[in-house]
């Protein structure tokens, strides 16, 4: 997609959120406005949630709106250089100067360069939409190498030299907020907090994801589960695991158990603790029971 | 340059509104300012909510503040009610420093039978003020070294010990035509662990509070990362008041967050909480949690058990320092510590800087169980 294309796209946010609903991702109006302005400014976009509110689904349904490849970088504590930027293939390397004999070679040829995600960016930015995952979980010096990235889209190998984007790429990072993000980095960013969306907009993700489950079934499957949310569990359930649940309480009622059962016997696809489970299991079938109405 | 008078009318207001956040406290830089500008151009500002939308997009102001910053926006752009109610309402919600947390239970009665129980038991427990000073000095200059460590991905070069560094093997054989010199090492970093301390602010620890409070201040200046938290009938935390390096300053500080001074105790309600805030509960993993309390819980303790459980799941090492331990009369007896024994690793004495001091830069030693300890001595 070459840039006249991108500006056509994002022509607008409702225009945004209407290719995202195409793409089978539901956006509320703030997230579509940030993916809006994001683009269009040219910044990185930072979005921060609990975990399961569908930051990644977010960052697929952007690449596939700009028709782009997703490069996804997970972070994890101790990740370095070496998996974010590149790395060299040694063993590549010897086996040349092995090969080469008497005859020059440069060992620092692209044949030896593995590419990891950023550089892989930096290379096509007008392909490849770069997902930073999780980067809460990096370690502090990672988000300043990473700080350094965003503001230059730049990579400097010692052997090579310096790498520059030919045009600014689209970077998408999630945050699950388990610890404060540096405020350089988030000064940097077009930001977004995605929450838990209401019972209403829970039902359309449902009746989107999960094609086999009714609208009935959908709506009280949102309803319950705004319910369960509100009590303080470990882990709050997820988007994913509500469409899960709703998938899986079909076929247990497509199995032959009727509704409330149904749901009562799925309920390991939704909540994943054992101590959750104790805590709302008195009170689940008064949840279910009202949810359906 | 130019000056802000300068700029096009229309821009004045939104300039004006940056102005008014910084004033209350919120970090805005200059470009987040142009930005939001930019923004508000982009969007053509067809409706009041584009301007909202511009402004929490490119402003970015934290989760935790964001209804006081909708206030403010209100107030600025809509010119209603004052926003002096704005972030007030967050204190009223028993976790602070989060946003969407629930307060079901309403506030509990500020007398607390438990205060003159113990302060009797207090009187026991010697305190020694000259020597605290000192002593916290030396903590937080040791603590960084002394807090167990784990082994990072990140590495080093080193002479000894550890796997091939094959860059840099590479460019040497090169350089040395071929030859293979001496191997090159490099081998993974040891990064201390996380310090977390949850402190109890309750009237039963009315008499220590002060002090661990200084203790708290130390730690969090010494140790690569520390999080503190107070409990009584809320959940408060004040890691950010006491990152200010002058003690009286960051106590001032803590002290204006903290609004359950010297009232009841409700420890397992409160650790729950502190639990279902993922951002919280993820900096438990694999940390030293420090629990400073007498562990008097009001009420039944079945829920201080849970919790308790939970967080030494998360926990590299859970350890309670009671005020009370320093008696050498004193025995895990009450049924809530009966009941959390098995959970904590170490139940030690916290009724003196001193002790506490010497604990926590003992935490790196490995230790028998706290159970065990104390069956032994009963």
């Amino acid at each position: 997609m070459t840039s006249a294309d991108v500006a056509e796209v994002v022509a607008s946010p409702e225009a945004i959120a209407a290719r995202l609903a195409a793409s089978r991702y539901l956006a509320d109006d703030s997230l579509a406005t940030a993916i809006f302005l994001a683009i269009r400014l040219g910044k990185p976009l930072l979005l921060e949630g609990a975990p399961g509110v569908g930051k990644t689904e977010a960052a697929k349904a952007v690449a596939e709106l700009l028709g782009r490849e997703l490069v996804r970088l997970q972070c994890y504590e101790g990740i370095d250089a070496g998996h974010a930027l590149y790395e060299w293939n040694y063993q590549r390397q010897l086996l040349a100067i092995r090969h080469a004999g008497e005859h020059e070679i440069d060992i620092y040829d692209d044949r030896f360069l593995i590419a990891r995600p950023l550089l892989q960016v930096l290379r096509a930015p007008e392909q490849r939409v770069l997902l930073v995952d999780e980067i809460d979980r990096s370690d502090h010096e990672f988000e300043a190498l990473l700080l350094e990235f965003l503001s230059d889209f730049q990579i400097s190998i010692p052997e090579r030299g310096t790498i520059r984007a030919a045009t600014q790429p689209i970077v998408i990072l999630t945050s699950n907020r388990t610890r404060e993000l540096a405020e350089a980095l988030r000064r940097r960013c077009v930001y977004h907090w995605i929450g838990y969306p209401d019972a209403q907009r829970e039902a359309e993700i449902i009746m989107l994801r999960a094609r086999g489950v009714a609208e009935a079934t959908a709506r009280a499957v949102a309803n319950a589960v705004q319910e369960i949310r509100a009590r303080p569990l470990a882990k709050p359930p997820g988007i994913a695991e509500t469409v899960e649940w709703a998938n899986a309480a079909t076929i247990l009622e497509k199995g032959g158990s009727p509704w409330p059962q149904a749901f009562r016997r799925a309920i390991g696809v939704l909540i994943k603790d054992e101590e959750d489970l104790s805590a709302i299991a008195p009170e689940l079938g008064r949840i279910v029971e009202e949810a359906l109405g | 340059m130019r000056r802000p008078e300068d700029l096009p009318r229309p821009a004045a207001p939104f300039l004006g509104f940056a102005r008014l956040l910084r004033s209350h406290a919120f970090a805005i830089a200059p470009e987040q300012v142009t930005s939001f500008m930019q923004a508000v151009t982009l969007l053509g500002s067809r409706s009041m909510n584009d301007i909202r939308e511009a402004a929490l997009a490119t402003l970015a102001p934290s989760p935790d503040r964001r209804g006081e910053f909708e206030t403010h926006f209100r107030a600025y752009f809509y010119s209603d009610a004052k926003p002096s109610i704005g972030g007030k309402e967050e204190d009223e919600t028993r976790v602070k420093d989060e946003r969407g947390t629930r307060d079901k239970e309403n506030q509990t009665a500020r007398q607390e039978k438990g205060g003159e129980l113990s302060s009797a038991l207090e009187q026991l427990s010697s305190r020694n003020f000259q020597r605290d000073a000192d002593e916290l000095g030396q903590f937080r200059r040791k603590l960084a070294s002394a807090l167990p460590a784990r082994r990072s991905f990140r590495t080093t070069r080193t002479r000894s010990r550890g796997a091939l560094d094959l860059r840099r093997s590479l460019s040497e054989i090169v350089s040395a035509d071929g030859d293979i010199p001496s191997p090159l090492l490099r081998r993974r970093q040891a990064v201390s662990r996380k310090l977390l301390l949850l402190i109890d602010v309750s009237g039963s620890m009315k008499l220590h509070t002060a002090d661990y409070l200084k203790l708290a201040h130390a730690a969090v200046q010494g140790a690569d990362r520390a999080e503190v938290f107070t409990f009584g009938t809320r959940l408060t935390r004040i890691t950010s008041a006491l990152r200010i390096r002058d003690r009286e300053q960051a106590l001032a500080r803590a002290a204006a967050l903290v609004d359950d001074w010297d009232g009841g105790t409700r420890m397992g309600p409160t650790l729950l909480a502190f639990l279902s805030v993922p951002r919280f509960s993820a900096f438990a993993r694999g940390a030293c949690v420090v629990t400073l309390s007498d562990g008097l819980e009001r009420g039944s303790h079945a829920e201080l058990e849970i919790a308790m459980r939970r967080l030494s799941a998360r926990a590299f090492r859970l350890s309670l320092a009671s005020p009370l331990a320093g008696d050498p009369r004193f025995r895990p007896e009450t049924a809530a510590l009966r009941a959390i024994l098995p959970a904590l690793d170490d139940l030690v004495d916290g009724s003196s800087v001193k002790s506490l001091t010497d604990f926590i830069l003992s935490l790196a030693r490995p230790a028998p169980a706290a159970a065990s300890i104390w069956k032994r001595i009963s």
